[in-house]
């Protein structure tokens, strides 16, 4: 009795003591998380919600809905095999002429047009030529007579197609992808397919700048990492001093010195070297150099602290058991830089992928990437779906990477190597 | 430490001068561009090219006395200053919070609040543009303040969270011990061991606001207009040599803030090594 009673009393003590350090902890826990959330808000509305807006966008297609409600009703249940019956044409003309008189027929037009060129036309003239509502059953006689293209099978399947109000059209349209009239998903007519090159030129650009920034950086992290503290820390001041300054004011740099009477024309002219300036800005060489310099930091940061964390033991010990330098750095040194150089290569691939100030400035145009025709569709041509849909393709190619990047760094510190 | 003195071999010298002569070259690949600007904007002559005919003040005297330009300087500063002090806020917050909190959803938090950085600027720019454009925060400072706030704000967590992984949590404890109130504590013992931390965080801030253009491209109206926005459209129609002046007032910022950011690193090491 009294043993039981004894580990009654103790036990509840320590139940209870147990409890609220539990809850102490839970309270602590709950207090540092608070003290994330004013943040994460803040990113919620500045950062993600402006993202999944955009993202939102790609694939948002409610334009024709809005405006041939009719139309798009009568559709729903048309097979696409044969023309359309006549509730569809009947509905189409009221839809017309609804939307000349609220003037929203452009907005339908222009979204139509983007699937089909020269659908503006169609639609315009229709709306102009329609006087007033056919009699019944003479609306496809009367549509078909003002314009043969609604004799057409393609006409309506396009309508069909933008009636939403979710659409994969300009997901498609971003990688060069359309349906066909059979709804079959099949590659774009090669008038209207750029986007597959511009995606292979923005890869082949960053691709090449990755390369150059590693051939360049190597040596200098080497350099670095190598050299006593007191001079490695003066060096360093080359590598920071351009990574601390404006990319505005390097790209305009280059440009002073890249043109026909800039410095280093003048200067291989005044060797003799050539007779007439080369030209060296404006096109692939001027992007490729000025987005190598302004990304060669990113390359040699995070190789120089991989390379600051390799012991020299390592290759001592492999001199001394007899290993040519040459195999000792391919076999003993390099291997551990390997995490630099995956960490420093993602990194300036990742940053050169969405580059736009350096190639709107310094390329002609046939070097813009990615980013130029996003800005474009969306201040220029207001195409926004478009826009956004290339948008998310650059976005997810940039967050795959990012991953692999997180994984490759973990652990790591990257604080030097990080400014957009 | 280095091993370049006890090179042996011919082959390894030969390799450790091709390392110099390779870097030499790299170096002044990255500081050229930098120095070959800047006596341009001292030049009497109205081209960009060397010799100059001569020296003068003209162009920066141009610059002083253009509104254009100094609205916009003006407007870097105002954007850059409260973008920093509000990411201060908000970051040194999460880079406390983070300290403490244990979760596996931790990692997650981390990457979402760090993306900003990852995301390409186009993306965040049009993102912005459309969400901010009905509510109308396109065309204001605030707009803009929010933006740069969002991009600088992931610089303030990692260099303060850098901070605070070296600090000693048993100094808080000592605080509290000794009958300091949460507040107290932070404000007398923290606060004063992190604040090199939060001085780099503030630097990276103001620098990465100073330099952004992408997102003033797409949502400053007029008036918002900063320098690297300037600049970008100056360098677009004609480079006049008023461009150099402002390139080289930029360099200066630049250089300040480097400058600064390397004392305070010093600073750091001198006090890390003193305890030792």
């Amino acid at each position: 009795m009294t043993a039981a009673s004894l580990t009654g009393a103790d036990a509840k003590p320590e139940v209870s003591l147990r409890r609220r350090l539990k809850q102490a902890e839970r309270a602590r826990q709950l207090k540092a998380f608070a003290l994330v959330g004013p943040l994460l808000v803040f990113l919620l509305f500045t950062f993600a919600g402006p993202i999944a807006g955009m993202l939102w966008r790609a694939v948002d297609d409610r334009e024709v809905r809005q405006v041939l409600p009719r139309t798009v009703a009568a559709l729903a249940d048309w097979d696409g095999r044969d023309l359309p019956d006549e509730k569809a044409y009947a509905a189409l003309a009221s839809d017309i002429m609804a939307a000349r008189a609220a003037g929203t027929l452009a907005i339908a037009a222009k979204r139509l047009n983007y699937a089909t060129n020269g659908f503006r036309t169609i639609l315009t003239g229709t709306a102009r030529n329609l006087k007033a509502a056919p009699e019944p059953g003479t609306a496809r006689e009367t549509l078909g007579r003002i314009n043969p293209a609604w004799r057409e099978r393609t006409t309506w399947t396009t309508i069909k197609d933008a009636g939403g109000p979710v659409t994969g059209f300009y997901l498609l349209a971003a990688l060069d992808l359309t349906r066909n009239v059979d709804g079959a998903i099949v590659s774009a007519s090669p008038d209207q397919a750029i986007y597959r090159d511009v995606f292979a030129r923005t890869f082949l650009i960053s691709l090449s700048v990755t390369a150059l920034c590693l051939i360049l950086g190597f040596p200098v992290a080497y350099l670095l990492a190598t050299l006593p503290p007191g001079r490695s820390n003066l060096l360093m001041i080359f590598v920071l001093l351009p990574f601390w300054t404006s990319l505005l004011v390097r790209t305009c740099a280059w440009i002073v010195l890249l043109q026909s009477q800039g410095v280093v024309n003048d200067s291989l002219h005044w060797l003799g070297i050539i007779d007439a300036p080369l030209r060296l800005i404006y096109n692939r060489f001027g992007v490729c150099v000025a987005m190598t310099h302004v990304l060669l930091p990113f390359m040699i940061l995070p190789l120089y602290s991989s390379m600051k964390a390799i012991s020299p033991a390592y290759m001592r010990a492999a001199a001394s058991l007899g290993a040519p330098p040459v195999t000792a750095f391919l076999r003993i040194y390099l291997p551990q830089t390997l995490p630099g150089i995956g960490a420093g290569s993602l990194l300036v691939f990742i940053l050169a992928l969405g580059y736009y100030i350096t190639p709107a400035l310094v390329g002609g145009a046939a070097d813009q990437m990615i980013s130029y025709f996003i800005a474009l569709y969306t201040t220029e041509t207001a195409n926004w779906g478009l826009a956004s849909a290339l948008g998310a393709v650059l976005l997810l190619a940039t967050l795959l990477l990012a991953l692999v990047y997180g994984k490759l760094v973990q652990g790591q510190q990257v604080t030097g190597g990080m400014k957009n | 430490m280095s091993n370049h003195s006890s090179l042996r071999t011919p082959s390894q010298r030969i390799a450790w001068t091709a390392t110099i002569v390779i870097s030499t070259l790299v170096f002044i690949f990255l500081i050229a561009p930098i120095l070959a600007i800047m006596p341009l904007s001292f030049s009497s002559g109205s081209y960009l090219a060397y010799p100059l005919p001569g020296l003068s003040l003209r162009w920066y005297d141009d610059f002083i006395n253009s509104p254009r330009w100094m609205n916009s300087l003006k407007n870097s500063m105002i954007i850059g200053v409260a973008a920093t002090l509000l990411s201060m806020l908000l970051g040194t917050l999460a880079a406390l919070g983070l300290a403490q909190w244990k979760s596996r959803f931790k990692p997650l938090v981390l990457a979402f609040v760090l993306s900003p950085v990852v995301v390409p600027g186009v993306i965040t720019a049009v993102g912005l543009y459309f969400f901010f454009a009905p509510i109308g925060l396109t065309g204001s400072y605030l707009g803009l303040i929010l933006a740069h706030t969002a991009l600088a704000t992931p610089f303030v967590v990692i260099t303060v969270g850098a901070t605070l992984q070296s600090f000693d949590t048993n100094l808080a404890r000592a605080a509290a011990s000794l009958g300091a109130s949460p507040l107290q504590a932070f404000r007398r013992v923290i606060l004063p061991l992190i604040l090199p931390g939060l001085a780099s965080g503030a630097l990276f801030a103001f620098a990465t606001s100073f330099d952004e253009v992408v997102i003033v491209l797409f949502m400053a109206g007029p008036e918002q207009r900063t320098l690297p926005r300037e600049m970008f459209s100056g360098i677009r129609e004609n480079i006049s040599p008023t461009i150099t002046a402002a390139a080289v007032i930029l360099t200066t910022v630049s250089v300040i803030l480097l400058a600064t950011l390397e004392g305070l690193r010093r600073r750091n090491e001198r006090l890390k090594g003193s305890e030792g």
